[in-house]
């Protein structure tokens, strides 16, 4: 993207850069696999992530946030792009890299998955999964991988004591934090957090999200933020990308967004969360049908059958990433002019 | 998008010919090798016809339990003690005293009682087609017309908002997307016109587009057709689109009650109010810590006659605390609270 200056925390460069981002999954029919579509689950994204901030992700399921948190882990081959990834002073291109090189790599990123139920191994000790990564880097089993994993394990909150204790004896907010301090082992730079906390309860929910932003302050984390949940993303995410149908709808500092909106698929995701005040009930109407199936988008604005603000050019007209403000950015026909509601 | 305004009755005075199922110190408690685990200790608490109860509270609270109880649907080693007055026509059955395989229960169960589960594939068969299975919930009422059967089924899936219904109806659940499973399922509870829907966390693996939805939908059905509804849910803004009453319960006990605005406007019990303030967004500025509610609800396994927050209570004190669990205290008409900060004021 050209059109993006830098300013503000974009004066340095970002610790990660995804250009025209494509993964296309191949769509295969009958006995010789004849490929007859392509799900277009990541379908031509640029972003960028600066060193110590938290850019959030966030739409429906089928959106292909997860798709693009596997493409920055290179767990996927790209279909095209690029991605560009600075820890420390070193410079890699991601996308160019073969297995040798990313090994190299991966250490510095790391992921935190949803579910802290099946992301854990049951049959391995919390010491295990905690010091895994340490010794598939050459670590060997000493006294001084006993002292990293007892700080690894104080620093997310949880009693070293319990280190020989299996994943099925924590509840939900403690296996959560087994999985955080497993991704800090090897001193990451970026860590893909992919709902990490949806399946807890709010209570939990809390007290993970104060400690990813507590190991955040204190070492210097940079976290790509995928959720469902606004409000979350609201509390933790400085910029906020939204997707839907393998596209960025729409992207801009979290503040921004929530005050104004600039494309009807955020006011309308937006309007969809539900208040716990009896007085501010969710609107009669709201955002109806479901995610349009990405092997077969719509024409147009891929938005359209769903929008309320919908015109006829929407129907034909694929629109342009539009500049709304400074860093605010929407793909829609009607960026600039819709009165659309925030919400904060 | 402005809000509508909206015809909300929790003020409307309730009438004791609406109550419909009335639950007495209903205790479900499951004896294992650690212990008795009282999964549900001694609640109590009415339901209305034309109504919805929600039923909030953490994982592990006893909600689901709950709603098995009053559809003699426990797991073994489960026991259900206590009295469900299910009053009809005049009548009224103790559920409580019935045997879970009798006539007379599986009378007033999927027929006069539905329920709605949070994963829509525990209800459906994945070998037979949405509109069998909807059929099958009639006839299994003793209901037998075929045509008026299957008319019924589609009649219910175009209630629900699932497109060409009509041709849906053909269809097996797994060509259907997980909104669309969840409007099937609440077609399937519907069949019967039950006279109480139970709703346990419909809407929690659902995205907030398809959750609203799906709270719409409930708010339509349950207005139109008079039913009463017990939503159970963890997300306390889903329960206060829907609610007129709320129970919040921990661990087995309910520890607050009452309209969904005092619950939720007038939070008392600490439990409530911590509950309340671990959501983020609202009166929170981004980067703010949020508050939480620190460790977790745990197994109430041989649990002690004391306050079951009281680990995890802001508000513990020693001097206060230390005795048996305190007692339900009415803090205004409707509005009732287990704390023993309440209980030394009265
Ligand atoms: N390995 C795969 N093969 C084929 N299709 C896939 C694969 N992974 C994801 N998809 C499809 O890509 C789209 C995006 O999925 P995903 O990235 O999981 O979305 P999200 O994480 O936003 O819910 C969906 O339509 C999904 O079915
Ligand atoms: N079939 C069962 N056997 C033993 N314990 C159970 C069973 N079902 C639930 N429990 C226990 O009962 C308590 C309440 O569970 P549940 O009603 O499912 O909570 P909620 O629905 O509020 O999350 C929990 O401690 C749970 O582990
Ligand atoms: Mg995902
Ligand atoms: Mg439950």
């Amino acid at each position: 993207m050209t059109n993006e200056r830098p300013s503000g925390h974009e004066q340095q460069k970002p610790l990660l850069e995804i250009t025209n981002l494509k993964k296309y999954f191949p769509i295969e029919k009958g006995l010789l696999r004849r490929v007859v579509g392509y799900v277009r689950a990541v379908d031509d994204v640029s972003l960028s992530v600066y060193r110590g901030k938290t850019m959030g992700l966030v739409g429906e399921s089928g959106s292909g946030k997860t798709t693009l948190a596997h493409c920055v882990l290179r767990a996927y081959d790209l279909t095209e792009g690029e991605i560009i990834f600075r820890p420390g002073d070193q410079e890699y291109r991601l996308n160019e890299l073969e297995a040798k090189e990313l090994r190299q790599v991966r250490p510095h990123m790391q992921m935190i998955f949803q579910d802290p139920y099946s992301s854990l191994d049951p049959r391995k000790t919390v010491y295990d999964i905690v010091s895994e990564p340490l010794r598939l880097n050459g670590a060997t089993r000493d006294a001084a991988l006993d002292q990293r994993v007892r700080d690894l394990l104080e620093a997310v909150g949880l009693d070293y004591r319990h280190m020989k204790r299996y994943p099925h004896a924590f509840s939900g907010g403690q296996r959560q934090r087994v999985g955080i301090a497993r991704a800090l082992a090897l001193n990451p730079a970026l860590i893909v957090c992919d709902e990490p906390v949806s399946a807890l309860d709010v209570s939990v929910q809390a007290q993970i999200l104060n400690l990813l932003s507590d190991l955040q302050a204190q070492l210097n984390l940079t976290y790509l933020f995928i959720a469902h949940n606004l409000r979350v993303i609201q509390h933790i995410c400085d910029d906020v990308a939204v997707m839907y149908v393998g596209k960025l709808m729409e992207r801009a500092r979290t503040d921004d967004l929530f005050r104004n909106p600039r494309h009807p698929y955020t006011e309308a995701l937006l309007s969809a969360i539900p208040i716990p005040d009896p007085d501010r009930p969710l609107p009669e109407q709201g955002l109806e049908g479901e995610l349009p199936d990405p092997a077969n988008p719509p024409p147009g604005c891929y938005f359209h059958p769903r929008c309320r603000y919908a015109q006829a050019i929407c129907q034909v007209e694929a629109p342009p990433w539009l500049e709304t403000e400074p860093q605010h950015f929407s793909r829609c026909h009607f960026a600039r002019e819709l009165p659309l509601q925030g919400s904060i | 998008m402005i809000p509508q305004p909206q015809v909300r009755h929790d003020q409307a005075p309730v009438t004791e010919s609406d109550l419909l199922l009335q639950v007495r110190d209903l205790r479900t408690y499951f004896r294992l090798d650690e212990g008795m685990l009282k999964a549900v200790d001694g609640i109590s608490f009415n339901v209305y016809r034309n109504r919805v109860l929600g039923m909030v509270g953490e994982s592990g609270c006893g909600k689901s339990v709950t709603a098995q109880s009053i559809l003699q649907i426990v797991p073994k080693p489960g026991v259900v003690q206590g009295e469900m007055l299910w009053h009809r026509d005049g009548q009224t059955v103790d559920i409580g005293g019935l045997d879970p395989e009798s006539e007379e229960m599986r009378a007033i169960r999927g027929n006069e009682i539905a329920m709605i589960f949070q994963e829509p594939m525990t209800a459906f068969s994945p070998v037979h087609t949405v509109g069998n299975q909807l059929m099958e919930a009639y006839f299994v009422h003793g209901k037998l017309d075929e045509a008026e059967a299957r008319a019924r089924a589609v009649e219910l899936l175009d209630l629900v908002g699932i497109p060409a219904a009509d041709r849906r109806v053909d269809e097996y659940t797994f060509q259907l997307s997980g909104g669309m499973r969840q409007r099937a399922m609440i077609a399937m509870a519907m069949m019967n016109r039950p006279r109480m829907l139970i709703a346990d966390e419909p809407t929690t693996a659902l995205d907030v587009t398809i959750q609203a939805q799906i709270l719409r939908l409930i708010r339509r059905l349950q207005a139109e057709t008079g039913a009463a509804v017990l939503f159970i849910s963890h997300n306390l803004g889903a329960v206060a689109n829907l609610a007129n009453d709320v129970a919040v319960m921990y661990r087995g006990k309910i520890v607050e009650f009452g309209t969904v605005r005092q619950v939720l406007k007038n939070p008392q019990h600490p439990y409530t109010v911590a509950l309340l303030q671990s959501i983020p967004g609202f009166g929170y500025r981004r980067g703010d810590r949020l508050q939480s509610i620190r460790g977790s609800v745990g197994v109430p396994i041989d649990p002690p006659d004391e306050c079951p927050f009281r680990g995890r209570c802001d508000r513990f004190d020693p001097a206060l605390c230390g005795g048996s669990m305190p007692a339900s205290v009415e803090v205004e008409p409707g509005h009732q609270v287990a704390c023993v900060l309440y209980e030394a004021r009265s």
